[in-house]
């Protein structure tokens, strides 16, 4: 049993979060030394939870400090019960209450336009996330947390899931990498998550093994709910099997490839044109659409160049991509408006889909516009853009 | 101490320093009577006929001017968290032995953290003007010795010229000034772009020093500051440091929610036909507040509109509107970045003004009054719309007022601020120190939604199927509330340690003493 655990983040730059050192002792009860920014307006509130908090833990006897930067009550708790768990204390868990708004259910064919990341252990970066109105955000567990920092942030996570209002984007959360990510879903799976994504996927297998670690746990807690999955391509194999992930489980509605990775593994460099990833995303494009599930396409790193994600957005839309990551909140307007039909584009599909209607009703096969004949493909394509200009308009 | 409730349900006191003021009565209901104040009568004997008023230091200056006990001695602050100066005043009064000073500062800054050991050893009795930072937390512990005034920079024009404060010496700190004592802020190491804000002082002080570290010959052209108001000029190695006179906050926030918050404002005034063919704008220097001007910038653009003018804090981005032709006119009030001080000094239409002719509500009108939109921060709001800018929520004086009470008497006053800071909901039942009253406030703009006062029934029509998140202030409460918990409010002593003007001189709110914490 380690000493003296310590949880969370401490910083100059360090907004809405705590540290937490926590020792647990034999007797003397609960000491709590708290060091707070907002130690007038909230200092007997903090005192209050970080007792109550340890009690459900079942700890009786600990000297705990809280080294505080304006954190919300979901991160203190999750900070010490983390400590706790560190020291191996204790196997409850105190769950904040799921705040009525974010008691939603996502449906298979949403928009996944844009989605935006956030770092799973960085709670100042998701209280405003929801307010840039991505379609969906995702909890990461993987990438951008340290290795160290990943069982706490599974647990903040989790809290977030229950108090941070997202205003209607889907709650995803991206797992580790097998096996660990099986211990994500564990803590997750049963508070409000949409959407699991899965990273560097590379076999139907291992959405098999997840989608059905997922039903067990919705079983367990006697939940009905629907849990989709986003597999994630990151490599060379991954893109071989591209269609067989797809098509792997009813849950999947989508599938991402991620550029850094594989571009890695193709041992060549990502360049702005991506010529050098052109096979993998439409070999992953045209996966998806065999499979019926949406293409998502990889994340646009230069976040100070919206002109270059711009371009970005337009290439892969036009490669058959439904939807984009975010790794910077100013990127979801640049890409949910390259997603959207434009007005020429809704005047001229309908434009195409009224000389059908109207060939139609004259017991005509042949559908033409102006001088220009119109195939049956191309009338669908444009029922397609209407469908979506409708679909985006409620 | 005895209290009174004011017009505001404020407590306040009615007597400060030992004299009496009167409590706030409403917007527009104190009118004053009699003269304004004049200093005494000079005279052309008394003064060097070949007008050379150079004296050899700052310490001579000083006590020429009869530097004694008591005395009330002003300086400005357009050379902001650079300034040398005014700690180079009060070293001198220490030096003297001079006790018991009023400094009388247009705003503090950090820098002036130095005074502190004066305002422990009886060297400086109170300040009255902004405290920030040290200053505002020595002062918010209770550990001045006199009750501390903050006024808004009309305020600060008006109690001169009504006589409210009687400046004994006018210490001035000018970027280029010839030996008779005109003088400017346009060039040299100190160029800050304009004076105004020591413009009262040099009207109505008794004596008035004009201190340069960039002496020209006569005649110092433009002059802001005219010698013939001038007693002595003093030769200075530095007046300042130049990195922090032009001050590092004329970036535009990086902030994606400061963004969205300035791009929701910027929509609002689309959707409400604020941004039309000749209309004007005033919006500060914060990040968030440069971010609003570049929204409407773009706007501008697209709708091909064109604004009559434009009141600064000038900064690059405004000056690049001015030089697209997109603004007509800059009427300065203060230059924050050296294209700003280029502008100034090279075009016609980049105007530098004072706080008589923008702010001063004793005045015949004044420019702030007819802006049709303004941007301003803010710390608290509350349910009635009134608004905090000096205190933080835990009682501590933290922000002076500047130009902000003046500008709330324009056509629509929009404050966009976030629903909380970490922890700290911004949206109150009631601010912790009231600076503005609702009735004067018209939108507050938050990245959960923005609330109209309900007294705006047009702006509520006008953007009613905008789009837009309108929300009552009450749903932005209990969001703030929900996402924070209800804070404790600040736990304060019934001492009084600040009181805060309202533009017409009375006393709109008191700020108490910190009570010590465990």
């Amino acid at each position: 049993m380690k000493e003296t655990a310590i949880t969370g983040n401490l910083g100059d730059r360090i907004r809405s979060d705590c540290q937490v050192k926590l020792h647990i002792t034999d007797k003397g009860g609960i000491t709590i030394t708290l060091k707070s920014k907002v130690d007038r307006m909230f200092g007997a509130q903090i005192r209050q939870q970080a007792q109550e908090v340890l009690e459900a833990l079942g700890v009786s006897h600990a000297q705990l400090e809280i080294d505080d930067a304006g954190a919300l009550p979901f991160v203190i708790g999750a900070r010490i019960e983390a400590a706790v768990k560190q020291l191996g204390a204790s196997d409850k868990s105190w769950i904040p209450p799921v705040i009525e708004q974010n008691r939603y259910e996502t449906t298979r064919d949403r928009f996944r336009f844009s989605r935006l990341y956030l770092p799973g252990n960085s709670p100042s970066m998701m209280l405003n996330a929801g307010i840039h109105q991505p379609d969906g955000i995702i909890l990461d567990l993987e990438d951008s947390v340290a290795p160290p920092k990943k069982a706490e942030a599974r647990l903040l996570v989790r809290n977030a899931l229950c108090q941070v209002d997202f205003y209607g984007a889907e709650h995803m959360v991206r797992i580790n990498q097998l096996p660990a990510g099986l211990e994500d879903l564990d803590e997750v799976v049963p508070h409000h998550v949409h959407l699991v994504l899965l990273p560097k996927c590379e076999h139907g297998s291992q959405v098999k093994e997840v989608a059905e670690r997922i039903r067990t746990i919705l079983k367990a807690h006697k939940q009905l709910r629907r849990v989709y999955l986003m597999p994630i391509i990151e490599s060379c194999l991954g893109v071989e099997n591209a269609f067989e992930i797809a098509a792997a489980d009813p849950s999947v509605v989508a599938m991402a490839i991620g550029l850094e990775d594989y571009t890695a593994d193709l041992g060549v460099r990502r360049t702005e044109r991506g010529e050098e990833s052109l096979y993998a995303r439409t070999r992953l494009v045209n996966a998806c659409k065999a499979a019926g599930i949406q293409p998502i396409d990889s994340v646009y790193s230069d976040v100070a160049n919206m002109d270059g994600l711009r371009k970005n957005v337009e290439t892969s839309r036009a490669l058959g991509f439904e939807g984009m990551g975010c790794i910077h909140p100013r990127q979801v307007a640049v890409i949910q408006e390259a997603f959207t039909p434009t007005r020429e584009e809704i005047e001229k599909a309908t434009r195409i889909v009224e000389a059908f209607e109207e060939a139609e009703a004259r017991g005509s096969g042949v559908v033409a516009l102006g001088s220009k004949m119109i195939d049956p493909p191309v009338v669908k394509r444009a029922q397609k853009t209407l469908d979506l200009a409708l679909k985006l308009k409620s | 101490m005895k209290t009174i409730s004011n017009a505001a349900g404020r407590e306040v006191v009615n007597e400060i320093n030992g004299e009496k003021v009167i409590p706030y009565k409403g917007v527009g209901k104190y009118s004053p009577e009699g003269k304004k104040h004049a200093p005494s009568i000079p005279s052309c004997v008394d003064y060097p006929s070949d007008g050379n008023k150079v004296v050899k230091d700052l310490r001579s200056a000083l006590e020429k001017a009869g530097l004694r006990d008591g005395m009330t001695i002003s300086t400005h602050h357009h050379f902001r968290n650079g300034d040398f100066l005014a700690n180079q005043v009060f070293d001198i009064a220490k030096e003297m032995g001079v006790k018991g000073l009023r400094w009388f500062p247009s705003a503090s800054f950090p820098c002036h953290e130095h005074l502190i050991q004066y305002l422990q050893d009886g060297t400086i009795q109170r300040i009255e003007g902004s405290m920030n930072g040290p200053l505002g937390r020595f002062a918010s512990e209770g550990n001045m010795e006199g009750t501390g005034v903050l006024r808004s920079h009309g305020g600060r024009y008006q109690a001169i010229q009504d006589g409210e404060v009687k400046v004994d010496i006018a210490v001035i700190g000018a970027p280029a000034a010839d030996q008779f004592g005109n003088a400017n802020g346009l060039a040299g190491d100190s160029a800050c772009g304009l004076l105004g804000f020591a413009l009262a002082d040099s009207e109505y002080a008794d004596r008035v020093i004009v201190v340069t570290d960039n002496p020209v010959d006569f005649p110092c052209i433009p002059w802001q500051i005219q010698g013939n108001h001038v007693d002595f000029v003093v030769h200075l190695e530095k007046l300042g440091d130049p990195s922090q006179i032009i001050s590092g906050t004329t970036q535009i926030t990086k902030s994606p929610d400061r963004l969205l918050l300035a791009e929701l404002t910027a929509k609002f005034c689309q959707a409400a036909g604020i941004i039309r063919d000749g209309f004007s704008f005033q919006s500060g220097a914060g990040g968030t507040s440069l971010a609003v001007g570049e929204y409407f910038r773009k706007i501008m653009k697209e709708e091909g509109i064109r604004a009559r003018f434009a009141r600064g804090g000038s900064n690059k981005y405004l000056v690049s509107m001015l030089e697209e032709g997109l603004v007509d006119y800059i009427l300065d009030g203060q230059t924050f970045d050296l294209e700003g001080v280029r502008s100034m000094a090279e075009n016609p239409s980049h105007v530098w003004t004072s706080p008589f002719t923008s702010y001063n509500y004793h005045g015949k009108g004044n420019f702030a009054q007819f802006i049709d939109v303004v941007i301003l921060g803010a710390t608290e709001v509350d349910l009635e719309f009134n608004a905090n800018v000096v205190t933080h929520s835990d009682g501590y004086l933290l922000h002076g007022i500047g130009g902000w009470q003046n500008c709330l008497f324009s056509k629509t006053v929009i404050l966009p601020i976030p629903l909380f800071r970490d922890r700290v909901p911004v949206v109150r039942d009631r601010v912790t120190t009231l600076c503005g009253p609702g009735e004067l406030i018209d939108v507050v703009v938050t990245e959960r939604g923005i609330a109209i006062n309900p007294k705006r029934s047009d702006l509520i029509e006008l953007t009613k199927n905008s789009g837009l998140p309108i929300k009552t202030m009450e749903e932005l409460k209990a969001e703030a509330d929900r996402i924070c918990g209800t804070p404790e409010p600040a736990r304060v002593s019934d001492k009084v340690v600040a009181a805060i003007k309202w533009v017409d001189g009375t006393v709109i709110d008191v700020v108490r003493q910190v009570t010590p914490f465990s």
